[in-house]
């Protein structure tokens, strides 16, 4: 399906917010990524088409922003921060773990098409490190036990209880 | 433990308060929205925004009354505010916890600012990555709208703000406020050559107004108490007000610290923070995000205010302050922040460009123990022919952490060599040649 006709609403709210066109290039991306998991060609084309650009204009705008994928990426895309904040409190770790778990180094997917691990640059996360994030979500102060209760939670719902709520840190001392 | 009054985390800290427009009505909020709009001229808002002596707290710490007084007084077409919510600068995690715990806080002064610079649509450009802060911030919005504290006609005044959240996409460069504009426009996110500033030429080429997260939050305690209580908190007369400073790295107890500016960061880590996580002196720390240069235990009772730390070689900035222990290696660390400057630089100025790629480089060789002596002449000479001399100042911010490790710790360098000597494991190809 098409995404003026799967989203034709979502479309005509977010092109009313910007008195130019072009403004709502990175949303209908984000449409078109939420669809397909990935941003097609056809997508490109497409939206395009919508703003009055040219595909070129488009690829050349997406190509700069990482949280893009252009080709598929695993149903949990997990994203651990590498960043020097998250470093001094044991991201490599995390990343061995990962690599132990699910057999999977940075840049690839489970054999399964589950998992895709990615090391990605500070997630603004940096007082509740290590931390990564899947999909939309985020989990912080990661042990290797939470690890393993997150990556089972996912495998078998699709979702897990652990992830961050509204961010508060450190959180009020209760006297 | 805080020993002075909260102002921008103080709802949040309240147990059970959860940020929707009943709790932030009943703890007195949009109570400085009623008192301003339709009674207070705008230009007086500007003129006691001025005077509370409010600087940007996003990096650069730019007086927000005076931004706001750039913009043309003349200029009859639509002007844009902007709230910058891009927070992407290593070490820096407050405006997530300020738009995620209390977003009306945000929403109430994005309509002050826009009241006071003439604007009626207001674009919150938050990162792409924190999607619940952009929930939120669309939730409470619509909760604004209704209450008609958003939308046109506020509260029967004639006032119309309208505020749209715009999420970005994974660009650290995008919190840069001509990078912001261009991204906002749709487009790479790309600084612009500047003059002319954003006050003239902004989104779409109109006169535009981006402030972060932080700044617009102080708006509306500083039209609820005025100008002079805010001018006397903090280090009057330069740094006044709090400061949301975010402490992270080998503490005990990292996180969000609301302290009026002009703490000393030996209180922050050790009265606030909790001290050293096992207890080790410190060996180094950073004192308002990765753009800033480290600095030493000998600069542990420098104040956290604007003027302060500058003057001790480094700068206040975002407000993230990373502490690491003895035992750290400096030129380690210096390396993790810039394969981070690496991997964010835009690519438009060709020092930066080219010179981020060669420094790490660089500094992988040396950590890898197969760097040589002459490599600290390198860097040195490189660091001096990028600052200064791109279109933005991220170029001065990539060179810092090796400007500043060089500059303390330059034996850590040197001893990482004689090991590569030693060993004979010189890599033989210059720098600069693609790896």
């Amino acid at each position: 399906m098409s995404l003026s006709e799967k989203y034709k609403d979502d479309i005509a709210d977010i092109l009313s917010r910007y008195p130019v066109k072009r403004s709502a290039l990175i949303p209908l991306l984000y449409l078109a990524q939420q669809q397909d998991g990935y941003v097609t060609e056809r997508a490109m084309i497409e939206i395009a088409g919508i703003l009055d650009l040219t595909p070129p204009q488009v690829y050349e705008t997406i190509t700069f922003y990482t949280m893009f994928n252009l080709k598929p990426v695993g149903k949990f895309h997990i994203q651990v921060c590498k960043s020097l904040m998250c470093a001094l409190v044991g991201s490599d770790t995390v990343v061995g773990w990962i690599k132990t778990k699910l057999g999977i180094g940075p840049g690839e997917t489970t054999a399964d098409g589950l998992f895709t691990l990615s090391l990605v640059e500070c997630l603004a996360s940096c007082g509740t490190g290590p931390m990564m994030q899947i999909n939309e979500d985020y989990y912080e102060r990661l042990t290797e036990e939470k690890l393993d209760r997150i990556l089972a939670d996912l495998k078998s719902t699709g979702s897990s209880q652990l992830k961050s709520g509204p961010f508060m840190w450190p959180e009020p001392i209760r006297t | 433990m805080p020993r002075h009054e909260l102002i921008l985390l103080k709802n949040m800290m309240q147990p059970g308060y959860g940020g929707s427009l009943t709790e932030y009505e009943r703890a007195g909020g949009y109570q400085a929205l009623r008192a301003t709009l339709g009674k207070i001229p705008p230009a007086d808002v500007t003129a006691a925004v001025r005077k509370s002596g409010l600087r940007g707290r996003g990096g650069a710490g730019f007086p927000t009354g005076v931004k706001w007084g750039f913009l043309p007084k003349d200029y009859q077409g639509p002007r844009y505010l902007c709230c910058n919510a891009d927070e992407s600068e290593p070490g820096t995690f407050k405006d997530r916890q300020l738009m995620e715990r209390d977003p009306h806080q945000i929403l109430e002064g994005i309509v002050l600012a826009s009241y006071a610079i003439g604007a009626e649509t207001a674009y919150i450009y938050i990162r792409g990555e924190l999607v619940l802060a952009a929930k939120i911030l669309e939730r409470a919005i619509g909760e604004a709208r209704t209450a008609g504290y958003i939308g046109k006609n506020i509260l029967g005044t004639g006032v119309n703000v309208d505020v749209w959240v715009h999420r970005g996409a994974g660009a650290y460069i995008c919190g840069e406020e001509t990078a912001l504009l261009e991204s906002l426009e749709g487009k790479r996110g790309l600084p612009r050559v500047k003059p002319p500033f954003p006050a003239t030429h902004g989104l779409y080429g109109k006169p535009t107004v981006v402030n972060n997260v932080e700044t617009l939050a102080n708006l509306p305690h500083i039209m609820n108490r005025g100008a002079e209580w805010f001018a006397s908190i903090g280090s009057p007369p330069k740094s006044t007000g709090t400061r949301v400073f975010c402490v992270s790295g080998h503490v005990k107890r990292p996180g969000n610290y609301e302290v009026p500016m002009g703490v000393t960061v030996r209180e922050l880590v050790y009265d606030y923070a909790g001290g050293m996580r096992s207890d080790k002196p410190i060996k180094a720390f950073i004192p308002g995000g990765a753009s800033a240069p480290f600095l030493t235990p000998a600069h542990l009772d420098v104040k956290l205010d604007f003027e302060s730390v500058a003057a001790a070689g480094s700068m206040l900035g975002s407000g993230g302050v990373t502490v690491m222990e003895e035992g750290t290696s400096m030129v380690w660390a210096a390396l993790r922040l810039m394969e981070f400057f690496y991997h964010e630089s835009c690519g438009k100025c060709s020092p930066c460009r080219e010179g981020s790629s060669w420094l790490v480089q660089i500094m992988r060789r040396i950590v890898a123990k197969r760097g040589r002596m002459e490599d600290l002449e390198t860097l040195s000479d490189l660091c001096k022919n990028i600052a200064g001399r791109t279109v933005c100042a991220f170029g001065d911010a990539e060179v810092a952490p090796i400007q500043g490790t060089l500059k303390y710790w330059r034996d850590e360098y040197v001893a990482l060599i004689r090991e590569a000597e030693a060993a004979n494991l010189i890599m033989p190809e210059p720098a600069g040649a693609k790896q």
